[in-house]
């Protein structure tokens, strides 16, 4: 099943790309596993993901932490902290 | 309700439109924020979002504040895209009997909305172009 990656603001320009669909390895159960696979494919995924712990996810439209299992995930965010309003 | 839009908001009709046809309303609070220049430095302030779960986000914070107060309408508009200094850039609406809940929903709104709701601000002037980053006493505020 493929799984949609959607990358918002400054993760998006370091990655170069807004969107993608991915085949997740088997052994890529968590957002932080997700984080450091997408970290190996490339010095534009290290640079964009070089301080993860800042990165905020959602998977389906909602909020979710790194240690949140993917399950069966459609589409998986990543952006920086919010600044709305 | 809630809108994401890219057009304006005129505060005077959507506030004419909330009441009309009610009479059971007694206090009505309005928020507006607006882009600053901060003295020079912005001249333009582009506002990207996730188009989806910006509405769901938007739609959850609301429906929150209405298990929270007893209001008796409320109202998110919330802007994208370019804008320059003295835009509007959100609207927040409540209304209920007394002012107490009016006041307190639209701060919540306003405090959650900035936290959750996923947009992201990015400035330019004559220093060059940046994203904001977030602002920790907002980040703060949700927790009390």
């Amino acid at each position: 099943m493929s799984t949609r990656l959607l990358y918002f603001a400054w993760v998006k320009e370091k990655t170069g790309i807004a969107a993608e669909e991915v085949e997740l390895p088997r052994e890529v159960t968590t957002v932080a596993e997700l984080i450091i696979w997408l970290k190996a494919r490339g010095p534009e995924f290290d640079h964009a993901f070089a301080c993860s712990n800042v990165i905020r996810a959602a998977i389906d439209r909602t909020h979710v932490r790194h240690d949140t299992k993917i399950g069966t995930a459609h589409e998986i965010a990543f952006f920086p902290p919010v600044t709305g309003g | 309700m809630i809108r994401v839009q890219q057009e304006d908001f005129d505060i005077g009709a959507e506030v004419a439109r909330l009441k009309a046809g009610r009479s059971d309303i007694g206090a009505i609070v309005a928020f507006v924020g607006v882009v600053r220049d901060q003295a020079g430095a912005v001249e333009e302030m582009t506002l990207e979002h996730y188009p989806g779960m910006t509405e769901a986000e938007l739609q959850r914070i609301e429906a929150e504040a209405s298990a929270s107060w007893p209001l008796q309408a409320s109202l998110i508009v919330h802007r994208y895209g370019r804008l320059r200094p003295s835009d509007n850039i959100v609207l927040v609406v409540t209304a209920s009997e007394h002012r107490e809940a009016a006041f307190r929903a639209a701060e919540f709104l306003m405090d959650y909305l900035k936290t959750c709701a996923p947009f992201w601000k990015h400035e330019s002037g004559p220093q060059g172009s940046r994203w904001v980053e977030a602002n920790v006493p907002d980040d703060a505020s949700t927790a009390r």
